[in-house]
């Protein structure tokens, strides 16, 4: 609103002049456009970081305002990394974590190929299989354990009808051996189409010219496969995969409306610890370590595996 | 499309078209019987063995959106009759209306945290994609890289420091602070996605505003925006998704004023056992605003997934 | 109707007059779990916002989430709940860390004194430390662990026949819990009107505190302590004796044999939904359930059942449920709240809160003549508040209940190690606890 008197105004003003009056310099405009981004990032993100580590060192609770705090050195990183369930729980994440990343990569992929021949209605049938990962990943945990339930759910009586199997007796969340596979079909549910939109988007990089060549030269289909649509696609592949893998080591929501991390603790994924020792045990200084130990490790996987991406993409 | 020596024959595209529609199939059917589940009554939601046919009811949406109460069957037995069909429906489970639920405030909180951080997001977001798209930023990689590793925090590991910090500075419980939150951890993929919009805009259109005698800043309005704006909507849809459908902040941040939903619906409870046809009434209306979305802006859908990694 | 509010707005008005500050009408908010109770009291409610002036809102979280969000709600200071209906077990926490303001003046100035009310609820809601005077809370609901049954289908003839040919005994209400896993296991598996169906539905639950209030009923029985009744906090011999090992063993063979497929990961509300779907025959649940039971139409109106835990080798307890309303200490608003606290121990509301479902626990309620009569499940409930017994309400309560979750499920569900193993683990965990908490 204000502007309008100064825009007549440098209207009608010869142009070096113009620009000093409303304009700003460059320089200015740029610290401006970037600095309220840089200071929510500041207060929001890396302060809180540095407090992290700086309770890390702590034996603070949140739930104990009237103890003192005492510097207890690396007295909380000695615990957790001597600690037996919480390498438990490192177990449990990593097999979570690899067999999504498998089934979803294969499924995905396959889907991706299937969708890119084209056929009528493929754009209405990649809609609709994009529909599971729109809900809330905590709403689909629920709902989850609805359809796992043995005497009133879809899942078993699906199984039984495709198997024969007596719908009741197996319990995908009560049973220790079963239990990771229940969160990795509903992880692989809902996250699949991601894979599979990535992969798509590989797939029609490819240039068609490359296997017209291949043609001419008789290369089989099989073949093309390999050594066109393959090594083509790999980046987009990798690039599914740092993000899926990123987003799993970070499960919660989904796992833990789920199974709660049970039975036992076969489904205690790290989040779910975590969440467990800072917000109902209330142990600040302790999680604060946890915390710190778990991004050092998905900051030094993501930059080794960003570094393997690069060099596949150079290639 | 032009004949080529490459395209799939008719046959093999048969067949990946009926592949493609099965999986499709399999992967809709827990979510139909989501939907399902909403229009049925809750006995037969909970129906030893399930049910496939049923015969329909509101009582799930009426039930989301009603708290409900037993009474004494005297008091029960002089009340007037029902006035309207939900209170009907109510009084057929034997209870009366205590009050509304708290579903539409949660859903209300979750369109005003939602919409705002998305609105505040795509405005800083897009003023410091502009920034580093076209001017010199000291550190500007540095910058770029720090901005996206915020996003690789496991949620639960900033949340300790978050809630303190709200709790010192009474953001915990308040819009305000969950719109704040969720801007911030939008603004990573926000600042990548938009600087890869903006870097496609070609700078001559600028320039030759500013020789037209525009200042920068109403180039910056007048040109670049309106050539970023599918890139902003598309944006907007991933920010917006997010906000929709977080959880681990939400529940731990919030809890009687700025509640979101996906903390609440898992939580509907009916009479003694859970109300399941309440929570997939709930978990359907929640999905709608997002399926819309998705299906009006399906085209931009994957570069927001690949944070701007993949053009087109 | 008209006749009741009239007279409870009398009762209002006499108290809104007794109050000689000026009346400031205020919103207060109610926080509780979400479940039948609370529908209740919202309705029972009316008559305060009537009498007073106030306006109520109310926040109810469901179980599985409840204590870790009202218990978050008030660590941070949050200013949501102005009175809590708090978990009974958090009142330790609730008095030391200050989150609930301390009663006993009020009680005094207003003449409300906690010899009207049953002795175990005021040593289980409203005493800190425990066994002295000193009040945090007004028993507000008593509750606690019993069980339910298909009287209908227990009265069956060839479903008695078959029962005494095969136990040498008459089907009925057990007497032991050893009867309890018979008639469970007979269940088990057995066809009736053409679907199969199972024994019991026990709590499992991993996440909140489920498993650990079902295991309990069978721990207490068969010889569990929490500690040295001479030395407080001595744990050894006491939590992992040979009888709690065999309690916690019972529990496992009751999960193992007569449960049904799938009842891994389930308290209150699962048990409902098993029971009222026509699953199970016996079900183990809070007894707030019992009046939803009786008003069902499949289970209720004289299909069901209901008995107290039944004894064990070492006597005869039931996990205590329940909860005292206390008024917040980051209330603006405590006047207004203590107000409605007066309100609520008046005898002819409490009267009123048993009518709506509501479990009172004053004395000149539930010992009136008509009270065993009134409900199907009054008796049973009278008798299952004689035998209550609680978790540890320290203020470390969350820890020592997340340990015990996690090694209880991990035995019982999971399957992993043994029931000696669990409870030794259970000490070694409790003690670093205790430890660290300065006890020891």
């Amino acid at each position: 609103m204000t502007h309008a008197p100064m825009e007549k105004l440098a209207r009608a003003t010869p142009r070096p002049v113009a620009r000093r009056i409303s304009g700003l310099s460059d320089r200015a405009i740029a610290w401006i456009f970037v600095a309220p981004s840089i200071f929510l990032l500041l207060a929001v993100n890396i302060f809180p970081l540095i407090w992290t580590v700086r309770l890390s060192f702590t034996d603070y609770r949140v739930n104990r305002p009237n103890r003192d705090v005492e510097w207890v050195g690396l007295r909380n990183y000695e615990r957790i990394l001597t600690d037996d369930g919480i390498w438990a729980t490192m177990q449990a994440t990593a097999h979570f974590l690899i067999w999504t990343l498998v089934l979803q990569v294969l499924i995905g992929f396959a889907l991706a190929f299937l969708i890119n021949r084209k056929f009528r209605g493929s754009d209405l049938w990649t809609t609709a299989i994009v529909l599971p990962m729109m809900l809330s990943p905590a709403v689909v945990g629920n709902f989850w354990t609805f359809l796992y339930q043995p005497q009133i759910g879809l899942f078993n009586y699906a199984i039984g009808f495709l198997t024969g199997a007596d719908p009741a007796s197996f319990s995908m969340i009560g049973d220790v051996a079963l239990a990771p596979w229940a969160i990795i079909i509903a992880d692989t549910w809902m996250w699949t189409p991601f894979v599979m939109l990535i992969c798509l988007a590989g797939l029609r990089s490819i240039p068609e010219s490359i296997y017209e060549a291949a043609e001419c030269d008789r290369a089989s289909k099989w073949r093309q496969f390999w050594t066109i649509t393959i090594p083509m696609a790999l980046p987009f592949l990798m690039l599914a995969v740092l993000f899926r893998g990123i987003e799993n080591f970070k499960m919660f929501d989904l796992v833990v409306q789920l199974t709660g991390g049970g039975p036992g603790n076969t489904t205690t994924l790290t989040s779910i610890d975590l969440k467990r020792e800072a917000f109902e045990r209330w142990r600040t200084g302790y999680s604060s370590a946890y915390a710190v130990i778990l991004f050092v490790t998905v900051f030094g996987l993501a930059s080794i595996y960003v570094k393997a991406l690069n060099k596949v993409k150079e290639r | 499309m032009s004949f080529s020596v490459t395209a799939p024959s008719p046959a093999a595209r048969w067949i990946a078209g009926l592949l493609v529609a099965l999986y499709a199939i399999v992967t809709l059917l827990p979510l139909a019987w989501i939907i399902a589940t909403g229009f049925k009554s809750p006995a037969d939601a909970i129906a030893y063995p399930p049910k496939v046919l049923f015969e329909p009811s509101l009582e799930g949406y009426v039930n989301l959106f009603t708290t409900r109460t037993r009474i004494a069957e005297a008091d029960f037995a002089a009340l007037p009759p029902p006035g309207t069909w939900y209170e009907e429906i109510v009084r057929d489970q034997g209870m009366v209306i205590a009050g509304p639920s708290r579903y539409g405030e949660r859903f209300l909180n979750s369109v005003i945290i939602g919409f705002g951080s998305t609105a505040l997001c795509m405005v800083l977001g897009t003023a410091a994609a502009y920034a580093f798209s076209r001017f010199r930023v000291p550190l500007k990689d540095d910058l770029m890289f720090f901005i996206l590793s915020t996003r690789m925090m496991p949620p639960i590991a900033v949340a300790i420091p978050i809630f303190l910090m709200f709790r010192q500075i009474g953001l915990n419980d308040t819009h305000l602070g969950m719109i704040l939150l969720y801007t911030a951890v939008n603004l990573s993929l926000s600042v990548w996605l938009l600087k890869g919009f903006i870097d496609e805009i070609p700078v001559e259109y600028e320039e030759a505003a500013l020789i037209d005698g525009y200042t920068r800043f109403q180039a910056f309005r007048k040109v670049v925006l309106p050539q970023a704006a599918t890139g902003i909507a598309s944006t907007a849809i991933f920010c917006l998704i997010f906000a929709w459908n977080e959880y681990a902040f939400a529940v731990l941040l919030t809890s009687g004023t700025a509640q979101t939903a996906p903390p609440f619906i898992p939580t509907i409870i009916g009479t003694g056992g859970k109300d399941w046809p309440a929570v997939a009434a709930g978990a359907t209306i929640f999905l709608v605003p997002v399926m819309v979305f998705t299906i009006l802006l399906r085209k931009h859908l994957l570069r927001g997934i690949t944070f701007g990694a993949v053009r087109k | 109707m008209n006749a009741r509010v009239m007279t409870s707005a009398a009762a209002g008005a006499l108290l809104a007059a007794a109050a000689s500050s000026p009346a400031l009408s205020e919103d207060l908010t109610l926080c509780w779990a979400a479940w039948d109770p609370a529908n209740a009291l919202v309705e029972l409610s009316k008559d305060f916002e009537a009498a007073s002036g106030h306006s109520m809102s109310f926040e109810f979280v469901p179980w599985p989430n409840f204590a870790d969000r009202m218990l978050n709600e008030l660590n941070s200071g949050g200013q949501l709940c102005d009175l809590m209906i708090g978990d009974s077990q958090w009142i330790g926490g609730g008095a030391e860390s200050g989150h609930y303001v301390k009663l006993n003046d009020f009680f005094d100035a207003e003449g409300i004194t906690m010899d009207d009310f049953i002795p175990a609820t005021v040593t289980g809601y409203s005493e800190w430390p425990k066994g002295t005077p000193n009040y945090w809370a007004l028993p507000a609901f008593g509750d606690v662990v019993g069980w339910t049954y298909r009287k209908d289908w227990f009265e069956r003839p060839e479903i008695q026949a078959a029962f005494q040919e095969e136990y040498g005994r008459d089907l009925g209400v057990p007497a032991t819990l050893e009867e309890l896993k018979d008639i469970a296991q007979f269940f088990q598996g057995r066809e009736i009107d053409g679907t199969t169906v199972y024994g019991a539905a026990i709590y499992t639950e991993r996440g909140s505190e489920g498993i650990t209030m079902g295991v309990t009923n069978a721990l207490y029985n068969y010889g569990f302590e929490y500690e040295n009744p001479e030395t407080p906090y001595d744990l050894e011999g006491f939590v992992n004796s040979p009888g709690a090992v065999a309690g916690l063993e019972y529990y496992k063979e009751l999960y193992d044999t007569a449960t049904p497929p799938g009842a891994s990961n389930w308290y209150m509300a699962e048990d409902i939904d098993a029971y009222k779907s026509g699953q199970v025959a016996l079900q183990m649940n809070f007894a707030f359930i019992w009046p939803g039971v009786e008003a069902d139409p499949n289970v209720g109106g004289g299909k069901s059942g209901y008995f107290a835990n039944p004894p064990g080798p070492a006597g005869q307890f039931a996990q205590l449920g329940g909860q005292g309303i206390s008024v917040v200490a980051y209330s603006q608003k405590q006047d207004a709240a203590l107000e409605y606290i007066k309100w609520f121990a008046q005898p002819k509301i409490q009267a009123r809160w048993w009518e709506l479902g509501g479990y009172s626990a004053l004395k000149a309620v539930v010992e009136d003549p008509g009270f065993a009569d009134s409900q199907p499940y009054a008796q049973t409930f009278l008798d299952s508040m004689a035998i209550v017994k609680d978790f540890w309400a320290e203020p470390a309560y969350a820890d020592l209940l997340l340990a015990m979750q996690e090694k209880v499920h991990d035995y019982v569900v999971a399957g992993n190690g043994t029931a000696q193993e669990a409870l030794d683990g259970l000490v070694e965990e409790w003690t670093v606890i205790f430890e660290d908490e300065g006890k020891i």
